[in-house]
């Protein structure tokens, strides 16, 4: 049977591990190498490192660390940050990595998504979504890391984006990251109902009970990252208590 | 030991390198037959779409390398469903290595999603490419086609119903998950592959 996904996400920023809360107050939290090697260690299922900073220059950078992140670890991992173009995912992969995320430059550029798609399957396409609710109780598209609003509802985004050829939709609500007190069940499984790709939920995860509402709903996936990083929670702890509220994990 | 990975047009090959190397080989990659079939072992892997695949491999005379080769042979993913007769992925004529056909899942429930991502079991593992590894063991799949059970299937997977997680003939085996991405279990099953005898 297909297994649930855990995924600890690093944001990355000048070649270091950070999180912040909602977006800001960023705290480090170590080097993303030896992160990453632990929790492949732990049983972690994949890994997604966000570039927060990427911009031309530092892209060569941030292709050294992937290079280095894939030399060190035998489970698939996904990167993201400031992605626009053929080439800019060409070389992602070539220095090592399974799959990309795109975000602003998506919805900016919807094309890009069957760009992508077409030169190297949707399989390795994965569209993030930040969203939040509003006043009118729909949820809609954010950009630039949260920072700027659209009037775009994510639900119809999610459908063009998966339309144009994501194979993936990895849905932050910016309501509930940072905040610990668990996932956004609605819209993902709102979201999830609405495409025929797999949804990995991200924002709020804070015991393991979130985690398993979320997973035993509907999320294929459910990714974290402070609690992670500062070991509040061990992915092997995490996942005995899955298995034990009968949610199939690795 | 010489370990070639063929070199076409469908994907991200780079792991592979990376999961040899942490084994100790540096694999050459190469779409030269001559160098293909000086080879102690061949690797096959792929990501991307059946159609063009084939066309690619056809056009540099490498589908008639690969059903020249004598030495053992692990097609990955896109690789091993290139090896199978027929893929209905845009209707595609297979190597034919093996007799069983890739078709496209069909969710039965919701919750089967298309592509399959992510860590499933393989169970019924039969062949020395499996030595030691445990019945339902942990593997990574990344797919929307399948290839179905038949007289060369050595390993199987649920998903959408059972179908071949790795298939077997003469010196050919085929995987459908990705060993170099599939942990430790990964790492084991791609040593028994660099182990099997020439």
């Amino acid at each position: 049977m297909l297994t649930k996904r855990i995924i600890p996400c690093l944001d990355i920023k000048d070649g270091r591990t950070v999180k912040g809360t909602n977006f800001v107050d960023l705290r480090d939290a170590g080097d993303p190498v030896e992160l990453a090697a632990r929790y492949a260690e732990e049983g972690a299922d994949e890994l997604v490192f966000l570039d927060i900073t990427a911009t031309n220059e530092k892209r060569k950078t941030l292709a050294s660390l992937v290079d280095k992140i894939a030399h060190r670890i035998n489970i698939p991992f996904t990167v993201g940050g400031g992605i626009s173009s053929i080439e800019d995912v060409r070389i992602l992969l070539d220095s090592g990595a399974d799959k990309v995320s795109i975000n602003t430059s998506a919805f900016k550029d919807p094309e890009l998504i069957n760009r992508l798609s077409s030169e190297f399957g949707s399989q390795c396409i994965v569209l993030a979504i930040d969203t939040k609710q509003h006043a009118d109780g729909a949820w809609y598209v954010y950009l630039n890391g949260g920072r700027v609003a659209t009037e775009r509802k994510c639900i119809d985004w999610a459908i063009e984006g998966v339309a144009r050829g994501a194979g993936e939709i990895l849905l932050t609500s910016m309501d509930h990251d940072g905040t610990k007190a668990g996932f956004a069940k609605a819209i993902t499984e709102a979201v999830s109902k609405s495409v025929p790709v797999p949804v990995i939920a991200s924002g709020g995860g804070g015991a393991p009970e979130h985690f398993a509402e979320i997973l035993n709903g509907p999320a294929d996936a459910a990714l974290a990252a402070s609690i992670f990083h500062f070991r509040e929670i061990s992915i092997p702890d995490l996942k005995s208590y899955l298995r034990l509220h009968s949610i199939c994990v690795r | 030991m010489k370990v070639v990975v063929i070199k076409y047009n469908a994907g991200n090959v780079r792991s592979v390198q990376f999961a040899l190397e942490r084994l100790g080989i540096s694999p050459t990659f190469s779409d030269d037959p001559e160098t293909i079939l000086s080879a102690d072992k061949i690797i096959f892997p792929g990501v991307g779409e059946a159609s063009s695949a084939m066309t690619y491999l056809k056009e540099r005379g490498l589908d008639q390398v690969i059903l020249q080769s004598t030495q053992p042979f692990l097609g990955i993913c896109l690789g091993m469903q290139l090896m199978c007769s027929h893929s209905e992925e845009n209707n595609t004529a297979c190597l034919g290595v093996f007799k069983e056909d890739v078709k496209r899942f069909v969710p039965n429930q919701a919750a089967e999603k298309v592509p399959q991502i992510g860590w499933n079991t393989i169970y019924d593992l039969k062949t020395d490419l499996f030595d030691r590894v445990q019945e339902n063991s942990f593997c990574y799949f990344v797919h929307s086609y399948y290839a179905s059970k038949g007289e060369h299937t050595v390993a199987t997977t649920d998903y959408c119903g059972p179908y071949s997680a790795a298939l077997h003939v003469n010196n050919f085996y085929g995987v459908q998950f990705h060993p170099e991405k599939s942990a430790d279990t990964g790492e084991l099953i791609l040593k028994n592959f660099l182990n099997l005898p020439l």
